[in-house]
């Protein structure tokens, strides 16, 4: 097992390698500069380009770059002048992380329970409630549950806070609207799934040990049914990572989505690399994660790992 | 000979999108304590449905429209849920075909073995798994206790086919049904498995309903043999009357597809046509379609049983008095020459 995950790490490095050199010439490719105030006279121009290393050839700057990265320097910002790219992550990621987590372990145990309890009342009204339950949280964007929650939840009802980041309670609208997507996938997938587990004849073998239904799910059905969640988790933390950042704009939340989407704007190279370099760093580790999760699940896959 | 089981005028209906299927049309049978009886029909006939409904375990769309199955004075069809959970793997067991997927691949051997045992008596973890062990060895799973914390997926087929059997043992049942229990095996492991429920049956003293397609199989194992065709029992005696002395065509036809070491054709004979169709079931005896000696009231009026010995019965117009003689296929000539030769004088023992 620790073989298998020291392989992986590996792996995550290279991918980080990758991702970054790509991201590299890819914004070269970018039209324009961090430069282009027009009031800016072009010797003063030039001055800033030489002072940020930006007159070299593209395979130089590339190669101090990748050496600071080394040493975990990812630069400065060129909007901010005078803050590194790693302060204004780290000051800016906290909002972003927390939600993330909170939406994805709502979404995901709510959805199983949502899908399990579907798949028991198969064809029954629950079964309804609940399918149409799952397409309007798929289908609706999030920020309109977002100004929805917003506007009943706490402009009318005052029930929480209307935006901003004040403790936990400020993050309970937000986190709502952000789990309905996960929620709702988690919910249809788990409903398929059990629908065929509960189909399966080592539920019929568990029946009739003298189980009753509800022990059957509860001992065999809920874990088998389980596997192919694991699978849609990685998906499902990209879409809430990228998803986050209107909802964020829409509750007003400092977070990290808002600061991608100014980057980008003003060309400002350091904080888009860091940004993608700390995205891609995110995702790997959620695939990683899953992967272990997949063996704990599984046992079948637990032991082609450790053949391998 | 003490009945253990008694099942009488048992009809069973399917509601489907197509109509509703009369799939068991008034089965009568019953299970002597410490015998094997088997079971034996094409897919269809209706068999897997009437050891179903011994466990409670019809699907939601099944529902019994009459009869009873007498169990120790209960009838199980009156039962409440609660009543049969308590039945189901403690006095009646079942051993599935597929043991590929009827073991679940997310929990461990020695967990599902101890199963049973932990919701019916109140034992502790440590002692079920212990029992667990002593089951497991007693199906031939060598060094059982070390492979407790094994999943599925780390045994053969064979092996897994011992596993369920363990489970299903392991509450000493007094009714095992094995619902074509070697169907998914390959030959050389089927035989084992069935001399292995023969030991089983011998260790805990249980009686066995074995449903089979495979009257190959039925001669090793079985006591008592009832063939199903249609959803109704056509024909029932002991082992050697069924093999040796069969008079339903629907019967012949099963033994002369057969294989034998006799065999001198080089095609194997098969039953021609199919099955009728059991939302509307013809008038008159359902194998008449199929029956080349069918007789013109075959297509008017259901046989009646004709009691060919105190344990034979058949439902063949055939047998009646008025009926003319036919000529027999050739094998079932054979076949009826050996029971003259061998049993005729001495008898069957009841």
């Amino acid at each position: 097992m620790i073989k298998y995950i020291l392989k992986r790490v590996g792996y995550l490095i290279l991918t980080l390698f990758l991702v970054a050199s790509i991201t590299f010439f890819l914004m070269k490719l970018l039209p324009g500069t961090p430069f282009n105030n027009p009031k800016l006279p072009p010797d003063q121009i030039e001055a800033l380009k030489a002072q940020y290393g930006l007159d070299k050839p593209v395979w130089q700057q590339y190669l101090s770059y990748m050496l600071g990265l080394l040493h975990g320097d990812m630069g400065m910002s060129f909007q901010f002048s005078g803050q590194s790219v790693s302060y204004l992550i780290m000051s800016r990621i906290g909002p972003s992380l927390q939600l993330g987590l909170q939406a994805m372990i709502l979404g995901t145990l709510l959805g199983i329970l949502l899908g399990a309890v579907a798949a028991i009342r198969k064809n029954t009204w629950v079964d309804s409630v609940a399918t149409i339950f799952a397409i309007l949280g798929r289908s609706i964007p999030n920020f309109v549950f977002a100004a929805l929650l917003q506007f009943f939840l706490a402009y009318k009802l005052r029930l929480f806070p209307i935006a901003l980041w004040d403790g936990f309670s400020s993050s309970i609208l937000p986190t709502i609207a952000l789990a309905m997507a996960p929620l709702a996938n988690t919910a249809r997938f788990m409903r398929t799934e059990m629908v065929d587990v509960l189909n399966s004849d080592y539920i019929e073998l568990a029946r009739s040990k003298g189980e009753t239904r509800w022990q059957t799910v509860a001992n065999h059905a809920l874990r088998n049914s389980m596997i192919p969640i694991v699978t849609i988790i990685g998906p499902m933390a990209v879409d809430l990572m990228v998803g986050s950042l209107v909802v964020e704009n829409v509750f007003a939340i400092p977070g990290i989505g808002e600061q991608f989407v100014k980057s980008i704007t003003t060309n400002d190279y350091p904080v888009i690399m860091g940004l993608t370099i700390m995205y891609s760093f995110m995702l790997t580790v959620v695939i990683l994660i899953v992967d272990i999760l997949y063996g704990v699940i599984d046992p079948r896959i637990r032991l082609n790992e450790e053949a391998n | 000979m003490e009945r253990i089981l008694d099942v009488k005028n048992l009809e069973i209906d399917f509601k489907t999108y197509a109509g509703t299927v009369h799939a068991i049309r008034d089965v009568d049978f019953h299970l002597n304590k410490g015998e094997t009886l088997a079971i034996v029909g094409e897919s269809g006939s209706g068999k897997s449905v009437t050891v179903r409904t011994l466990m409670g375990l019809l699907a939601s769309n099944a529902k019994i429209v009459g009869g009873s199955v007498d169990f120790e004075g209960k009838d199980i069809v009156q039962m409440s849920e609660k009543e049969l959970t308590h039945l189901r793997g403690n006095d009646i067991a079942m051993i599935f075909q597929d043991p590929m997927t009827s073991l679940d691949p997310t929990m461990t051997i020695g967990k599902q073995v101890a199963e049973p045992l932990r919701l019916h008596t109140k034992i502790s973890e440590k002692a079920a798994l212990a029992e667990a062990v002593r089951v497991l060895e007693l199906v031939g799973i060598t060094n059982a206790k070390a492979r407790l914390k094994d999943y599925p997926h780390q045994f053969s087929g064979g092996q897994r086919q011992r596993i369920v059997i363990a489970i299903a043992i392991i509450n000493n049942p007094k009714i095992l049904i094995a619902d074509e229990p070697t169907t998914a095996l390959d030959v050389t492991i089927q035989a084992q498995i069935l001399e292995l429920l023969k030991e089983v049956q011998e260790k805990i003293d249980t009686s066995i309903i074995f449903i089979t397609h495979d009257l190959g199989v039925v001669a090793g194992i079985a006591d008592r043999v009832a063939v199903m065709y249609a959803g109704k029992i056509i024909e029932y005696g002991q082992v050697d009357e069924i093999f040796y002395n069969a008079q339903h065509p629907y019967t012949w036809g099963l033994l002369e597809a057969m294989p034998t070491l006799e065999t001198k054709s080089d095609r194997l004979y098969a039953i021609p046509g199919t099955p009728p169709n059991l939302i509307n079931p013809p008038a008159g005896d359902a194998f008449a379609a199929r029956n080349e000696f069918a007789l013109a009231i075959d297509l008017q009026q259901e046989p009646p049983f004709f009691q060919v010995s105190p344990t034979h019965a058949a439902a063949t117009w055939l047998l009646d008095p008025q009926a003319p003689k036919v000529t027999l296929p050739p094998e079932i000539q054979r076949r009826h020459q050996i029971w003259e030769e061998k049993f005729a004088n001495k008898g069957v023992n009841a």
